[in-house]
């Protein structure tokens, strides 16, 4: 007897009503999620598709969504892991011993051969994997919860574990059943799988197998149904939106959009549809895991932005309002406004300090960070509504190209005590670009006049623009004064071309990421260095000849700008380790996990009201490792440390230092 | 009703130098701007746009490249713009100034009644405030300065109340309208211009009158029409103050030294 090929007329049409009742809710979801996607504004190329699929599909299965995320104190992840794999598996067995064999009602042909019994045999191994992991996530949420997930033990999560858990019992209940009726792959003469093996023998009672074989036969196919069924409702969403979200990622990462000065309709994102269709697919990837949040610097500082919260009410707003706009009616709730008025509070975009913690930590490739400095676009494009504090500060840059509104004469200042070449077209090799802080702030002066020691030192031909140098309008960009911003650029771009400038030294990362990332944008082809990597760079050509300099004990800070924007996370480590003597100490959040000095994103330039500060709860994770020097290489993050420290009472036992200035310390 | 604000385009005095031979101006590569006082006259008429849906104007007399400098005004919100520039006008003292602008003004007031004028209290270039008050004069309206809040404006009865800020006190001032004002700075914050109003006042239009329009005497206007001209500018010689304290060393002592000074020159209440 084969309890599975004995399906009826009737179990065929049950079986194959359901299936398509459920397949049909699927498609028909997925339909209107796809149209509501499509109100977004059109995207940019994405990259290689093909590339990308097999890329995705391999993250997919290797998890790296998870293991990037697995740590010491949260392993949540692991419990992922089990379900994923399994589930992998679990899909293969659907498709091809139950859609096929018991649809098609060729289960003889199917089942009646070794390679069903080797496939029974990993299923029931799988099955436990799930199991656990099912049974992991429960515990994980309802007993040990981690602060990411907080607020989220819900129904539907509660629904989602549930679902999972049920597929490896019914499957093996369904394997068991099949044994004990001496169905394949019992006898088969092939030795049985050993869990399904041991469970078959609660089914002594021979009359009664086949009714508990269609119970977990139909109870299993019923799970798998409800779940393909609600894969649009709910979470699950994240499982394909996932992978299309990894395959259409932008080639470069948080790149944000160049100003349309033909497309006058609107600049900046107002309305939900004024996102990018990719900006809109991120919100359905969104598995509301949490980590951003938690890597957040202005969610751990009690500000009014959470990264997890931007996304959610992102596609809220679009569920509501993404039919009325598809209509052409008008949208009912604003994307952006304040208090409870609309999706997205203003004080929350303007909380951001665009350090990409968030970015870096998501599982599923959301950029959080592009959408809040489209919204802010809109603040101070269309609406001119922006933090008071800004009005001087954007005048400033308008006028006289720094932040100050100190009189351009005065960029070479910093250079009066020493000789400094200007550029010289053709004879000059690297301009340093010295940027506002380095050449108007006091202490990043120093900063200046150190790295101009070690260029001299090592032999580099360098030169100033001096006077003429502008400012790159980093901070101008990430407050949304992109229209600004955009006529900043093409000066600069233009001075360097007339300058005949291809090569530039950076002393802040915020500059080295405008220079080097944004003004690409505009077919800018600059080869930008930070200093740290050119000291690097000359310490290892031999170049640069250093006496190891001991500074106690010394930690180092990573700057977003150089970290995480761009990658460069060893250069200043094996400079400082050359000047030293010693690799820097490091925080316990450090590399890609660092945590923000609170300055970016033009952070600078406002006042910070709200929770703790930023920069004294970095300071404090400082301080942990009791250091007597913290090394920066960044002009804000050497504000925002001083500060902090000064404040905590501590700037006497520690100082702070630049990576160029523990170099010009070494200097032989 | 009319309301205009009269600016003035000025170099960036914090990037003007003084060439120490000639005793003039280089105002080589110095950027113009819109004299700060002005943002604010600019400012006031704005809102006074929003609340009581009076057109703005903008005047300004001036070389043909104070147009860039109208036009920003349009991109804030001003509704029409007049640039006044010939070169008769030109050498013209605070009296021959007010003339012209007093004239414009007669002339807007023509084709539309015109309730009030603003103007900055002073320009950061002559620093002289007697402007405003002369073109008030010239045209026998009511003249309000130093005027650091507007408290109401009465269309019906034409009637306007400000208050003025003066040294140590306050003054609540009525007073019928049409009325001249000077602001301070302190009346408001300006507004930032919107990407569209930038974009839209790009292609604006700012009506330029010469003398052909103005058919004023040419003896009464420019550097014939002005009774008093620069003859010198220099930089006063820096002097060192002394040094009374010692901060370095005894911070505490200083800071007290410090505050009874500025207490003494009234600077701070104690």
């Amino acid at each position: 007897m084969n309890p599975v090929s004995d399906l009826s007329a009737a179990g065929f049409a049950l079986f194959w009503g359901l299936t398509i009742f459920a397949a049909g809710i699927f498609l028909i979801r997925g339909y209107q999620l796809l149209k509501l996607l499509s109100l977004g504004r059109e995207n940019k190329k994405p990259g290689n598709l093909i590339k990308q699929t097999f890329l995705a599909i391999g993250h997919m299965i290797i998890q790296e969504c998870q293991f990037k995320n697995i740590r010491k104190k949260d392993r949540a992840g692991i419990g992922h892991l089990f379900m994923v794999w399994g589930f992998l598996l679990f899909v293969t067995y659907y498709f091809f011993f139950i859609v096929i064999a018991s649809g098609f009602g060729i289960s003889e042909t199917m089942e009646h051969n070794a390679i069903y019994t080797i496939y029974c045999w990993v299923m029931d191994i799988a099955a436990p994997f799930v199991f656990i992991g099912a049974v992991w996530g429960i515990i994980r949420r309802y007993f040990f919860l981690p602060k990411r997930l907080e607020g989220q033990r819900t129904w539907e999560a509660l629904l989602i574990l549930i679902t999972v858990l049920l597929h490896p019992i019914t499957h093996v209940g369904k394997i068991a059943t099949q044994i004990a009726a001496g169905s394949p792959p019992a006898g088969l003469g092939i030795s049985t799988p050993p869990l399904s093996t041991a469970l078959s023998n609660l089914y002594t009672n021979v009359g009664s197998v086949a009714g508990w074989h269609a119970f977990w036969f139909w109870s299993h196919w019923g799970f798998v149904l409800l779940v393909l069924a609600i894969i649009g409702y709910t979470r699950y969403l994240h499982v394909p939106a996932a992978i299309i979200n990894d395959i259409l990622r932008p080639q470069k990462k948080g790149e944000l959009s160049l100003i349309d000065l033909k497309d006058r309709r609107t600049f900046g994102t107002a309305r939900v549809d004024n996102f990018t269709q990719k900006q809109l697919l991120d919100t359905y990837a969104c598995v509301v895991c949490g980590y951003c949040q938690d890597a957040c610097p202005a969610t751990n500082t009690g500000k009014p932005l959470n990264p997890r919260l931007i996304i959610r009410d992102v596609k809220a707003n679009l569920m509501t309002n993404g039919p009325l706009i598809h209509h052409k009616k008008e949208p009912v709730i604003p994307l952006i406004g304040s208090g409870k008025e609309g999706s997205i509070g203003e004080d929350a975009l303007w909380a951001c300090t665009t350090c990409w913690a968030c970015m870096e930590v998501c599982p599923v490739y959301i950029e959080h960070v592009p959408k809040i400095i489209d919204m802010r676009r809109h603040l101070v494009q269309m609406q001119s509504k922006f933090p008071e504090e800004l009005l001087n500060f954007f005048e400033n840059m308008e006028q006289r190209s720094n932040p100050w509104g100190i009189a351009p004469a005065d960029r070479a200042k910093w250079a009066t005590d020493i000789t400094v070449k200007p550029f010289e077209t053709g004879k000059t090799e690297y301009l340093f670009y010295v940027g506002c802080f380095g050449a108007f702030d006091a202490r990043a002066r120093q900063v200046t006049l150190a790295i101009a020691r070690v260029l001299d030192a090592a032999g580099v031909s360098w030169g100033i623009l001096g006077r003429d140098e502008k400012c790159c309008g980093d901070s101008l960009r990430r407050l949304g004064n992109e229209f600004v911003f955009d006529r900043m650029a093409q000066e600069n771009i233009k001075l360097f071309r007339d300058k005949g400038i291809t090569k530039i030294i950076t002393e802040c990362p915020h500059c080295f990421t405008t220079l080097k990332n944004d003004y690409a944008q505009y077919g800018a082809k600059l080869d930008v260095i930070h200093h740290t990597e050119l000291f690097d760079r000359l310490i290892k050509e031999g170049k640069l000849k250093l006496k190891p300099t001991d500074l106690g004990t010394l930690v180092f800070h990573d700057s977003c700008y150089l970290g995480r924007h761009n990658g460069i996370y060893q250069p200043p480590r094996d400079v400082i380790t050359a000047a030293t003597g010693i690799a820097p100490i490091e925080m316990e959040r450090n590399h890609k996990r660092g945590f923000c000095c609170g300055a970016g994103g033009g952070r600078m330039w406002l006042e910070e009201k709200t929770g703790k500060r930023i920069n004294i709860e970095r300071v404090e994770e400082a301080l942990k490792q009791n250091p007597k020097t913290i090394c920066v290489s960044c002009p804000y993050c050497m504000t925002m440390f001083e500060d902090g420290l000064k404040d905590k009472g501590a700037d006497k036992q520690v100082r702070v230092l630049e990576v160029a200035e523990i170099v010009a310390r070494a200097l032989k | 009703m009319l309301v205009v604000a009269c600016i003035k385009q000025v170099p960036d005095t914090t990037q003007v130098k003084i060439d120490p031979v000639t005793g003039t101006l280089i105002r080589e590569g110095v950027p113009f701007i819109m004299n700060p006082f002005d943002t604010h006259a600019l400012e006031e008429s704005l809102r006074l746009k929003d609340k009581y849906g009076f057109r703005v104007a903008v005047i300004s007399m001036g070389p043909p490249n104070t147009v860039v400098t109208l036009k920003k005004a349009i991109a804030l919100g001003a509704d029409e713009a007049v640039l006044l520039s010939d070169r008769v006008f030109g050498g013209a003292d605070t009296l021959a100034t007010s003339r012209v602008l007093a004239e414009a003004i007669r002339r807007l007031s023509q084709k539309e009644e015109v309730a009030l004028v603003i103007c900055g209290k002073q320009t950061i270039d002559g620093d002289t405030a007697q402007v405003g008050p002369g073109i008030a004069t010239r045209l026998r309206y009511a003249q309000l300065t130093l005027v650091d809040q507007i408290q109401k404006v009465d269309v019906q009865a034409k009637r306007i109340i400000v208050r003025r800020k003066l040294e140590g006190r306050h003054e609540i001032v009525e007073a019928p309208l049409p009325a001249l004002l000077t602001v301070l700075r302190e009346i408001n914050k300006p507004r930032y211009p919107t990407v569209p109003m930038r974009l839209m006042s790009e292609t604006a239009e700012v009506m330029v009158w010469d003398n052909k329009v103005m058919h004023l005497d040419e003896s009464s206007i420019g550097l014939k029409g002005s009774p008093t001209q620069v003859r010198r500018i220099f930089s006063p010689e820096k002097t060192k103050g002394e040094i009374v304290g010692d901060g370095v060393n005894k911070p505490e002592e200083a800071a007290h030294l410090l505050v009874a000074r500025l207490v003494q020159k009234d600077i701070i209440q104690a």
